[in-house]
């Protein structure tokens, strides 16, 4: 008997069961993109098949980072940017969860960003949304990675020297199998394409974009939303790297130009998880490791005997 | 000092296999019947520079590294620079021979490499081995090790030579090379022991001098190992499985030692990109179910502050370990130092809590890392292991028994599915993870995964069900429910005994100290008392919670106070004080901070000065004293 039956338990799941209502309602500005993800969220995840005991939603600090408060799952509230070293380790510890990191640009691009490429690197097989409002939500208006050049806020007052920062090639490059970007304006194929992240076995990486109404009013790519609606059946070549790297490009320095490019970019299914990788080198045991605590079998004892030995 | 101890230096460049020669040397003494005691000097370097290990072997239990020494072999720096190339490292090449003088004893014994070295280079030396009656043997340690094998076989006749002048029968040293050798390297070295040990025989007298092995017998069998791998068998003990870290001396250690381990038995060691994730690994993995632990050194323990915070806010049970050495920023990475107190106990915002524990010795550094995670699991907070470089790095032979190696997998107070059923559950049908009022703070908590445990844990205050709250209802609810835990652990952790009372009962002065002086201060209490003087020490090992009582009995008990602490800001006795309320008037310090751990004499010279001779100034560069405020 499984020390957790909660998780792998086979049965319909309702919607309903990721928000009985009853919860606390979103803080959110009317308006904002952060809804959309929530609503994509709750319909995707009965689509998989996994439950609200088996999923842990971990998140970072922003207006995005409190998506879990409002989504009936287990659920990490975790610090600015840390949200995908602690989801990682739940998997390794336990990948019987399914888990799901997220949180904003600022969170995962800048505080966050070492932390993003390492993740993608390793490939770990997990989702991570990051809601890119192209603004620090939260913190009332201030630049983002992803805020165009010549933005002007009231920590950039002379507009932004920098250029933003590109998502999508970054997670390309760090080493992401999963890769795509899609819109809170376009909740079909939000929806489709968060599906189709959790089921991907690997690291899977979603540039949400999240309108901010309160902050980001004048961005370009929002307006108008129906381009964005109709862009669900994008082209692109997913296997090849090198014609996703060219598709992201021009989405990436379209999104700038008011053209919104949305859909699949990139997937790789013959890249083992890290996980797997783990495994199969022997850093790893098969069985979910949080399970032996309940495990009466468990021999504890085993191997220590040669530790010992050295030191006589 | 009797010379009935042994303390056998070996020195020469980093590289140079000093380490693992000192090593088998120290095993080989304990084998024989020894206790032994090592203490390891090294440069931030990986080639060259001059490095040393002391092993100190003596028929009774042995608790530092004893004062000065009395058996040199210096094999030579064969990655020194050119000694032409003017140096502001000074003469590396020398070094091995010239660096050690100061501290061998009247009397001791020098074997130098011949081969590598020239004593006629090193000014006045022959002046001072006469004055000190020092009983020079240049021995052409290279040239034989070149004529069998290879020249970097030199340890190896060094060691024969050493045993040859020591009167050590050669089969401890002989066993200990066919365990550890592979045939081919293996027949070439037994063959310098052999050589070496036969030509020091042949050539010179051993009875020359006084210095020579102790016999000895161990009452039960002895174990060689490190604070740093007590700390790791403690964890492993305990059911730790789970381990993240960057590297960094001297916490390096640990991770290796873990890392290597958890492959073993099945556990899992991740090495990331920086610190903040290390122990945001940490907190995933025990959030997930597992018994899991992460550490640094210094300035990596300074990144680890926020996934501090967040541990204590979540209530997530987590084992850190601090290393430390010579701060601040980078400091001196191979110096230790117990300069991190401050650091340990203060770092993160807010009202937090955290119990942090200092292990005097290696058998305390076992048993207080066990005792860690079963606090941090039980009260579900994060324990910190704070030691030092010292402590983690020298070797001590400790009995097998220190060892109880009983494994305890026991997640602390962590719900069953079946407990879960029965417990309470908010409107919506989320367990109330984090409840008001429980019996010592300790509201139990659930697993991701789990069956009618649905919750969430977050950075932000939060109400039972783990959502955002800013109530202030629920606010003081909830600091005053964490503050709570601490008084239960104090409670809890009475029992313990984690103070080391050390002296007669009812002495006039006491030595107050923590960590890893422990041992170096009671053989100073032992020398003092020898004296003439009437001197008690108390170590102390649980710094959160203060054990206030056992501390304030032992200060109530004596006329007068030295603490004694490797820091300069005397930041112990500034806790102490702290959490005592007074005591100003009655704690001077005794401190020391160039890098080196204190020697028994030391603390010896700076009590009789101070305390006994009333100075203000300590003779000797080596301590600083700093006296009792308003009195
Ligand atoms: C270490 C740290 N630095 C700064 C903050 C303050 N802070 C909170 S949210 C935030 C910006 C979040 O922006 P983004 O990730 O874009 O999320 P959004 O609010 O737009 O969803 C900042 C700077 C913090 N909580 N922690
Ligand atoms: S500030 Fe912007 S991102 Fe935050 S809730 Fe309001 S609209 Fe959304």
């Amino acid at each position: 008997m499984s020390a957790f039956n909660a998780i792998g338990e086979e049965r319909e799941i309702d919607r309903e069961e990721f928000t009985p209502g009853i919860e606390p309602q979103p803080t959110w500005c009317p308006g904002c993109g952060d809804f959309g993800v929530l609503k994509a969220l709750k319909q995707a995840l009965p689509e998989v098949g996994r439950t609200p005991e088996e999923t842990l939603l971990v998140t970072g600090i922003g207006c995005s980072g409190k998506l879990n408060s409002y989504l009936d799952s287990y659920g990490f509230h975790t610090i600015h940017g840390r949200s995908l070293p602690v989801a990682r380790a739940a998997k390794l510890a336990n990948p019987g969860l399914e888990v799901i990191a997220a949180g904003g640009d600022g969170d995962g691009y800048g505080i966050g960003g070492n932390h993003f490429m390492h993740t993608a690197r390793e490939n770990h097989d997990m989702t991570y949304v990051v809601f890119n409002n192209e603004i620090f939500g939260l913190t009332k208006g201030q630049t983002s990675p992803t805020s165009p050049k010549g933005h002007k806020s009231k920590t950039q007052p002379h507009g932004s020297a920098k250029e933003p920062i590109r998502p999508l090639s970054l997670a390309l490059t760090s080493g992401a199998s999963y890769v795509a970007r899609t819109a809170a304006v376009n909740p079909n194929q939000a929806k489709e394409i968060l599906t189709e992240a959790i089921q991907h076995d690997g690291f899977a990486h979603i540039d949400f974009l999240t309108q901010c109404p309160t902050w980001n009013k004048d961005a370009r790519q929002y307006v108008p939303y129906t381009d964005v609606q109709d862009s669900d059946d994008y082209d692109f070549d997913v296997h090849d790297r090198v014609e996703a790297q060219e598709a992201m490009r021009t989405a990436e320095e379209a999104l700038y130009e008011g053209e919104v490019l949305t859909g699949r970019f990139y997937v790789d299914e013959t890249r083992p998880s890290y996980q797997g990788e783990k495994q199969r080198i022997g850093e790893m045991p098969e069985t979910p490791l949080a399970e032996r605590y309940f495990d009466d079998d468990y021999e504890w004892e085993r191997a220590y005997d040669e530790f010992i030995d050295k030191h006589r | 000092m009797t010379e009935s101890e042994l303390i056998w230096r070996i020195s020469g460049g980093s590289g140079d296999g000093i380490a693992s020669t000192s090593q088998n040397f120290a095993k080989a003494l304990m084998r024989s019947g020894l206790h032994v005691f090592t203490h390891r000097h090294y440069p931030s370097r990986i080639r060259g520079g001059h490095t040393y290990t002391e092993i100190r072997a003596s028929s009774e239990p042995v608790k530092s590294r004893g004062n000065g020494y009395n058996f040199l072999l210096a094999l030579g720096d064969s990655f020194a620079r050119n000694p032409q190339e003017d140096a502001y490292y000074g003469n590396e090449e020398l070094k091995p021979l010239s660096e050690n003088l100061d501290e061998l004893r009247e009397g001791g014994v020098i074997v130098y490499d011949s081969g590598l070295l020239d004593a006629g280079e090193i000014e006045e030396f022959d002046r001072r081995a006469e004055e000190n009656n020092w009983h020079v043997y240049p021995i052409d340690l290279r040239g034989m090790a070149r004529e069998q094998g290879r020249e970097v076989m030199r340890n190896t006749a060094g060691v024969g030579v050493t045993c040859a002048l020591i009167g050590m029968d050669l089969e401890y040293i002989q066993d200990l090379m066919r365990e550890a050798m592979p045939e081919k390297i293996l027949e070439p070295n037994l063959e310098i022991l052999q050589t070496a040990y036969d030509q020091v025989k042949e050539e010179h007298d051993p009875d020359a001098h006084d210095v020579a092995v102790p016999s000895g017998e161990h009452d039960e069998p002895q174990l060689l190992l490190s604070g740093s791998e007590a700390i790791s068998y403690g964890a492993i003990d305990e059911g730790c499985r789970f381990i993240a870290g960057y590297p960094m001396t001297p916490w390096t250690e640990v991770f290796t030692i873990m890392t290597q381990s958890m492959s073993q038995l099945g556990g899992i060691s991740e090495q990331v990109e920086d610190e903040i994730a290390a122990a945001a690994l940490a907190l995933g993995a025990s959030h997930a179910g597992v018994k899991a632990m992460s550490g640094s050194s210094g300035g990596g323990f300074a990144l680890m502050s926020e996934p501090l915070g967040l541990a204590e806010m979540t209530e997530t049970p987590v084992v850190f370990v601090e290393a430390m050495r010579a701060g601040p920023s980078t400091g001196m990475p191979t110096k230790t130092e117990q300069g991190d107190l401050e650091h340990v106990l203060y770092t993160s915002q807010g009202d937090t809590h955290r119990v942090v524990f200092a292990p005097g010795t290696v058998e305390e550094a076992y048993d207080q890392t066990r005792t860690a995670f079963r606090i941090a699991y039980e009260y579900q907070i994060p324990a910190i292991v704070l030691y030092d470089q010292k402590l983690g790095g020298e070797l001590i032979s400790v009995p097998e028994s220190t060892f109880d190696r009983e494994p305890n997998p026991d997640l602390g107070s962590t719900l069953t599915e079946a407990e879960l059923e029965d417990a309470p559950h908010n409107a919506a049908g989320k367990y109330e993870r984090y409840q008001h009022d429980v019996a010592d703070g300790v509201s139990p908590r659930s697993l991701p995964g789990q069956k009618g445990g649905r919750f969430l844990a977050s950075g932000n205050e939060h109400e039972p069900s783990g959502h955002i709250s800013e109530s202030p209802e629920n606010r003081v609810a909830q600091v005053d429910r964490r503050s709570q835990k601490v008084e239960a652990i104090r409670a809890d952790l009475d029992d313990e005994g984690n103070q080391t009372p050390h002296g007669p009962e009812d002495a006039e002065y006491g030595i107050l100290t923590w960590g890893s002086q422990q041992g170096t201060v009671e053989e100073a209490v032992d020398e003092l008392n020898a004296a003439g003087h009437s001197v008690k020490s108390l170590g102390v090992s649980d710094l959160v919670p203060y054990p206030v009582e056992e501390v304030e009995a032992f200060l109530e008990s004596v006329d007068e106070v030295l603490v004694v602490e490797m820091n300069a800001s005397a930041q112990f006795r500034g806790l102490t004080q702290k959490e005592l309320g007074r005591y100003g008037e009655k704690l001077s310090s005794l401190l020391k901070y160039n890098g080196n751990p204190f020697e028994p004499a030391d603390i010896v010279d700076g009590f009789e000065s101070t305390m006994i001779d009333g100075n203000d100034d300590v003779p000797g560069i080596e301590t600083t004293f700093v006296p009792a405020a308003g009195d």
